[in-house]
């Protein structure tokens, strides 16, 4: 059994909403309600779901960009061999935290700063963090360009995000990233702002530093196909709670929870001959049952790791 | 009288720019038969969205339609003055663009910009009837006909899409061509919207052409295909054959790097490099410098492009067909 390198337990982030500008009236959104899971060291994790089911909150709460409602977020701390809530970190442990969990974001033409040179882009972190001496963090932004496939980096270097594609700016998101060393990465939607052909050789390079720098990804994404080419084990969200979690092959081959089947379904094939079965569910029917036993606390295992919420072992199935 | 709706022959566009003429459209000649779907599919700056403007006639200032002729049910399109063009665009031809969604005027109900299109089309229509036509084109899409008194800020992104598709159906239009209608969308979203737009097509028997980078998609909507590459097309046939025997290096290689959640996990197969620039002189095969398995002819690029048939309808450049 692998070491866990993030545990995450119930999980809440809630928004208030004001009813109008004159109005007192408040409303609570619970965008992430209630969701637990694990990454072990060096497995990929998929967050898939709509848009609007609460991915990207569970990311940024907990790599601690926006503070969460409720839960605990548990991470490896190396020093001590051990799960330490993120919670209590202060002072130079949270610095640390911050340098081990880095994320990319969903659109490599607005996250880099266009006014800034390539060089200067990957620096940032590095500067931010007092790492090494100047020559130091030069000589390791080349490295991070060479590992990353920018060659020769020279080329690079003094280069503007305009000037170069889309494969080449996320690839530059990637090498700032990993100029950390970081052990966990949140990925939102890495290429889904890129061209098929492209997208293949963001998602190998992303593969192959994993293996090769043991990285472990939170990889978010709507496309089950793109999660399926990335991830280890694959969990879907639904209104803010997970579904359903299972080892990919096994969620693809077997899904129990009728949205994890309409999401299956929904992916187009690219095979002329097949014949695509939709699987239509009625959404109000299980936001009814969800509503109904959503207070639920854990999930059941149904074997071969495979869990389900527990509202639907009651509703559905 | 011919069965086809649309022909396209040697078309040719070139945009002006500082720094020479990009030749954005190369040779690309297709027909369309009543009824049926085209799929054009290629990467980003391939010329497939430079192929749907010249069709309606809405290229930018600085392109130039050098050579070539578009037909529509046997009536030339090039040349055609503005005055024209209105009575082709929209009830000749219709065209769902990229991101139309967001094309909405925001001050405006979006019942009231159906209107007016339709009345610019059939200006003798009273509002009643108009209404009328909505609702059902609504129902079609499956839109409430309430949807009509809401502004384009209170509908959600799939909402708008499906109106843009009721809106390019409004005047009943020949020939639909939907550049990329999902792009924009999530998978389940995509899924409706591709479900409507069949349904629509069954109904109304319409022509249509769907441009896409995804393969996916084109396997799922098409029954003819186009692959392009670098402004050309480079193999086009019946979608089921080209999928099923493709003869192009490109061709493969996009159905080898695309994943499915159907089907054994296979190593997928990225494309490497970028496509040429398309200024100055282009010679023989552009595509292979990428080209994973070149012959002497396709490096030495000796061999101008020619598209040669393989079997029925299903042709492809001469230079991979050489290869293989």
């Amino acid at each position: 059994m692998k070491k866990n390198l993030i545990e995450v337990k119930n999980l809440e982030k809630y928004f208030e909403v004001s009813g109008g500008l004159f109005s007192r009236k408040k409303s609570i959104v619970k965008a992430v309600d209630n969701i637990s899971f694990n990454i072990p060291f060096g497995e990929s994790l998929g967050l898939v779901g709509q848009s609007g089911c609460g991915k990207t909150t569970t990311a940024r709460a907990l790599s601690l960009l926006d503070p969460k409602t409720k839960g605990e977020v548990r991470f490896y701390n190396n020093k001590t061999d051990s799960m330490e809530s993120i919670d209590n970190l202060e002072g130079d442990e949270l610095k640390e935290f911050r340098r081990s969990i880095q994320m990319i974001f969903q659109d490599p033409y607005e996250s880099l700063n266009p006014r800034w040179t390539i060089k200067d882009i990957i620096l940032e972190p590095l500067n931010i963090h007092n790492i090494g001496n100047l020559d130091d963090r030069e000589e390791a932004v080349i490295e991070i360009l060479k590992t990353v496939g920018l060659t020769p980096p020279e080329n690079y270097l003094p280069r503007y995000p305009h000037e170069l594609s889309g494969g080449q700016r996320q690839r530059v998101s990637i090498a700032r990233t990993l100029i950390m060393k970081p052990k966990f990465v949140v990925c939102d939607e890495p290429t889904s702002m890129l061209d098929v052909s492209i997208r293949i050789s963001i998602m190998d390079l992303m593969l192959k530093l994993a293996e090769d720098l043991e990285v472990s990804y939170l990889y978010i994404t709507h496309d089950l196909a793109v999660a399926r080419y990335m991830c280890n084990r694959i969990a879907v969200m639904f209104n803010g709670k997970i579904v359903e979690l299972a080892e990919t092959e096994e969620l693809l081959s077997n899904p129990i929870h009728p949205y994890t089947k309409r999401l299956i379904s929904s992916i187009p094939v690219p095979d002329p001959s097949y014949e695509r079965i939709v699987y239509d569910i009625n959404y109000d029917e299980l936001d009814e049952i969800i509503a109904k036993h959503g207070t639920e606390e854990s999930m059941v295992d149904v074997g071969n790791q495979h869990f389900i919420a527990t509202h639907d072992v009651k509703g559905i199935i | 009288m011919s069965e086809n709706i649309l022909s396209v022959k040697n078309l040719n566009m070139h945009y002006e720019t500082i720094s020479g003429n990009v030749a954005a459209v190369r040779n690309v000649s297709f027909d369309i038969k009543k009824g049926e779907s085209f799929g054009l599919v290629g990467e980003s700056g391939c010329g497939k969205t430079s192929v749907a403007m010249s069709l309606v006639q809405l290229q930018a200032d600085n392109a130039v339609i050098s050579e070539g002729s578009i037909k529509l049910d046997d009536k030339e399109l090039i040349g055609l003055s503005e005055s024209e063009l209105r009575t082709v665009r929209w009830d000749g031809i219709s065209i769902v663009f990229q991101g139309a969604m967001n094309a909405w005027n925001p001050v405006i109900k979006i019942g009231e910009q159906i209107r007016e299109a339709i009345r610019e089309h059939y200006p003798e229509n009273t509002k009643a009837q108009n209404i009328e036509k909505i609702t059902e084109l609504f129902s079609m899409v499956g839109l409430d006909k309430n949807i009509m008194e809401r502004f384009p800020h209170e509908l959600s992104g799939g909402m708008k899409q499906r109106a843009v598709i009721a809106l390019a159906l409004s005047c009943d239009p020949k020939l639909v061509i939907a550049d990329e209608p999902t792009t924009a969308l999530d998978v389940v979203i995509q899924d409706q919207i591709l479900n409507e737009i069949k349904k629509v097509q069954d109904l109304l028997g319409l022509s249509l052409i769907y441009i896409s980078h995804d393969i996916a998609v084109i396997a799922e909507m098409t029954t003819n295909m186009a692959v392009m590459y670098a402004g050309s097309i480079v193999e086009l046939g019946p979608t089921k054959e080209v999928f099923k025997n493709p003869k192009h290096a490109y061709t493969r290689l996009l159905l080898e790097s695309t994943p499915s959640v159907v089907g054994s996990k296979k190593k997928l197969r990225s494309l490497d490099g970028e496509p040429p620039s398309l200024i100055g002189d282009i010679k023989g095969c552009t595509f292979s410098p990428r080209c994973p398995e070149p012959s002497d002819d396709c490096k030495n690029q000796t061999l101008e492009m020619e598209l040669i048939e393989i079997s029925d309808g299903h042709y492809a450049d001469i230079c991979c067909v050489n290869c293989k």
